[in-house]
C-alpha cells in the first residue's frame, strides 16, 4: 500500500486542488491522486474569470454560491500567500457584458430582471448601462453596442498562477501530491476507502471525486450518477499592449502582463482538444465587433479546452448515500467557485451534514422525469 | 561583439534605428542587421523595463520584438531589412497606433 491519510482527492486541477488546500487548512492529511499532464486539464486551458452576473438563472443557490465565492476569493488570495502560495492576480473592479443591438441589450435587461424575481440570492446590482455610459467606461468599444449589463462584482485572476498556487499553499501544508497517478478503481475498504491508481493504491477515511470528466466514470464506482460531459472552448491571446482595456469583459479580458486574452466559445467536440479554424475565425470577427481595435492586433497563441459541463450548467455536489465519505465535487467554474471549494465546500466535507447544505445541487435534480 | 564573414554577394542595405543611418547586408533580417551594427539592446520589457537583444534569431524566443515602419511588436528575426526601412528601439509594452485608436474611438 503506497499510503494512508484522512482524504483522497482524485483529481489535481483546480477543483482537487482548491479542495485538498481547504482540508489540509483544516487540519487534515491529505493525498491528491492526479493523473498528470496527459490529463484534459480545463484547469490550464480556462479564461480566468471569477464571474458573477448572470450565473444561476434558474438556480438562485448556485447564483448565491457565486456570489459567496466572490465574496471570499481577496481572503482566499491572501490565505494562500501566507501558505507559500503565490499572487494570482486578482482583480475584482467590475465587469461588463456588452451588447449588440437591441435584441441582445434586451435579453440581458430580461435575465436581470428574472434573477431580481428568484429568492435568496442577496442583493443583486447588476444592472444596465447604455451606450453612451458603456463609452465613457470603455472609450474604443465599436458602434453596434448598444449598452451594456455591468455588475461591480466581476473580476479575473490569472489562472495558471491560481493553479500553481493552490499546489504551493497544498503542499506546505503537507499535502501529497501524486502525479502519474490515474485511478482506475475506488472501493470501499473498511471504514474507508481504496484507490487502485496507476501509481499504486492508496488508503484514506474519505475520498473525494474531483475528476473533471473523469468523475462520469469514477462516481459510479461510489454509487453516484454524474452525468457531466465536454464542451470545447477556444482562447486567443493577442500579444502585449499598453492598457487598453479599462474594464474587463465577460469575453475579453487584458492581463496584468499587457496581452488580451478573448473567447466564450461553445461547442460540442466530443474528447476533441484539438483547434478549429474555423471556430478561430468565427470568435475574432465577433470580439471585432465589440472591440474594433483588435482588428489589426496579432494573436501570437491560440488554444482549446473542454468544459466539463452538466445538462444544466449548474455545479454537481453530493456525498454518496451508499458508500458515506466518497464525494463527488463537478462544476465547470474551477476559478470562480475555487474561493468557496476551499473555505467552505471542503470544511463541510469534514464537518458532516453535506447533503443537506449542498441539497440544491444534488444529481438527483436531473431524474425527475419531464412530464412529472 | 559580432565581425561578418566576407560574402561578395550581397549588396549594401541602408535603413535607419532610432533615426540613425545604419548598413546592412541584403538578406540581412531586422535582428541580424541590428547586431551587425552593433545595437546592444533592441527593446525593453514591458514587465521590468530590463534592456534585451536577439536571442534565438529563428522566430521561436521573441526576444526581438521591435518597431518595423510604424509597426510595434514585429519579430525582427523573421523580416528582411530592406532599404529606407524605419526601425525603432520598442519601449515596454507598445500602445495602439494612433490611427487604430482613432477609429475605435469614434
Amino acid at each position: 500500500m503506497a499510503g494512508s491519510s484522512d482524504v483522497i482527492v482524485v483529481g489535481g486541477g483546480l477543483v482537487g486542488s482548491a479542495v485538498a488546500y481547504g482540508l489540509a487548512r483544516e487540519g487534515a492529511t491529505v493525498t491528491i491522486l492526479d493523473e498528470g499532464d496527459v490529463a484534459f486539464r480545463a484547469s490550464r486551458g480556462n479564461f480566468g474569470l471569477v464571474w458573477v452576473q448572470g450565473k444561476g438563472d434558474g438556480m438562485p443557490d448556485y447564483a448565491s454560491w457565486t456570489r459567496r465565492s466572490k465574496d471570499l476569493y481577496q481572503g482566499f488570495a491572501d490565505g494562500m500567500l501566507e501558505h507559500n502560495g503565490r499572487d494570482i492576480e486578482l482583480k475584482q473592479e467590475g465587469g461588463l457584458e456588452l451588447c449588440l443591438g437591441e435584441d441582445a441589450y434586451r435579453e440581458n435587461e430580461d435575465e436581470i430582471r428574472r434573477m431580481h424575481n428568484q429568492p435568496g440570492v442577496g442583493e443583486n446590482d447588476r444592472r444596465m448601462i447604455d451606450a453612451d455610459e458603456v463609452r465613457k467606461i470603455m472609450p474604443l468599444v465599436g458602434p453596434e453596442v448598444t449598452g451594456a449589463s455591468f455588475s461591480p462584482h466581476d473580476g479575473h485572476v490569472n489562472p495558471l498562477y491560481l493553479l500553481h498556487s493552490l499546489h504551493a499553499a497544498a503542499r506546505q501544508l503537507g499535502v501529497r501530491y501524486v502525479s502519474g497517478a490515474k485511478t482506475l478503481s475506488i472501493a470501499r475498504d473498511g471504514d474507508g476507502f481504496r484507490a487502485e491508481t496507476e501509481a499504486g493504491e492508496f488508503r484514506a477515511g474519505k475520498l473525494v471525486i474531483a475528476a473533471g470528466i473523469a468523475n462520469k466514470w469514477l462516481a459510479p464506482m461510489v454509487g453516484l450518477d454524474i452525468p457531466v460531459n465536454p464542451n470545447r472552448g477556444h482562447i486567443l491571446i493577442t500579444e502585449r499592449m499598453q492598457p487598453v482595456m479599462p474594464m474587463l469583459l465577460v469575453n475579453a479580458r487584458q492581463t496584468a502582463d499587457g496581452t488580451i486574452n478573448f473567447g466564450n466559445s461553445h461547442e460540442d467536440a466530443g474528447y476533441d482538444t484539438s483547434i478549429n479554424p474555423a471556430k478561430l475565425g468565427e470568435i475574432a470577427r465577433n470580439v471585432v465587433r465589440y472591440f474594433p481595435i483588435l482588428k489589426n492586433v496579432r494573436v501570437v497563441r491560440t488554444w482549446s479546452a473542454l468544459r466539463v459541463m452538466a445538462p444544466d450548467g449548474f455545479p454537481i455536489y453530493r456525498e454518496s448515500e451508499t458508500a458515506p465519505g466518497a464525494f463527488s465535487i463537478s462544476c465547470h467554474s474551477g476559478v470562480t467557485l475555487a474561493a468557496a471549494h476551499a473555505l467552505d465546500l471542503a470544511p463541510t466535507i469534514l464537518n458532516g451534514g453535506f447533503n443537506d447544505r449542498f441539497a440544491a445541487f444534488s444529481p438527483e435534480r436531473f431524474n425527475v422525469s419531464p412530464a412529472a | 561583439m559580432f565581425r561578418r564573414l566576407p560574402d561578395p554577394r550581397a549588396r549594401a542595405v541602408h535603413f535607419t534605428f532610432d533615426g540613425e543611418a545604419l548598413t546592412a547586408n541584403s538578406g540581412d533580417s531586422v535582428a541580424a542587421a541590428l547586431l551587425g551594427a552593433g545595437i546592444e539592446h533592441s527593446r525593453t520589457t514591458p514587465k521590468s523595463g530590463t534592456a534585451r537583444a536577439p536571442y534565438c534569431m529563428m522566430g521561436v524566443c521573441f526576444e526581438c520584438l521591435i518597431e518595423i515602419d510604424g509597426v510595434a511588436n514585429r519579430q525582427g528575426c523573421l523580416v528582411e531589412v530592406r532599404d529606407g526601412m524605419a526601425v525603432r528601439r520598442q519601449q515596454g509594452a507598445p500602445g495602439l497606433p494612433e490611427d487604430l485608436a482613432d477609429e475605435g474611438g469614434q
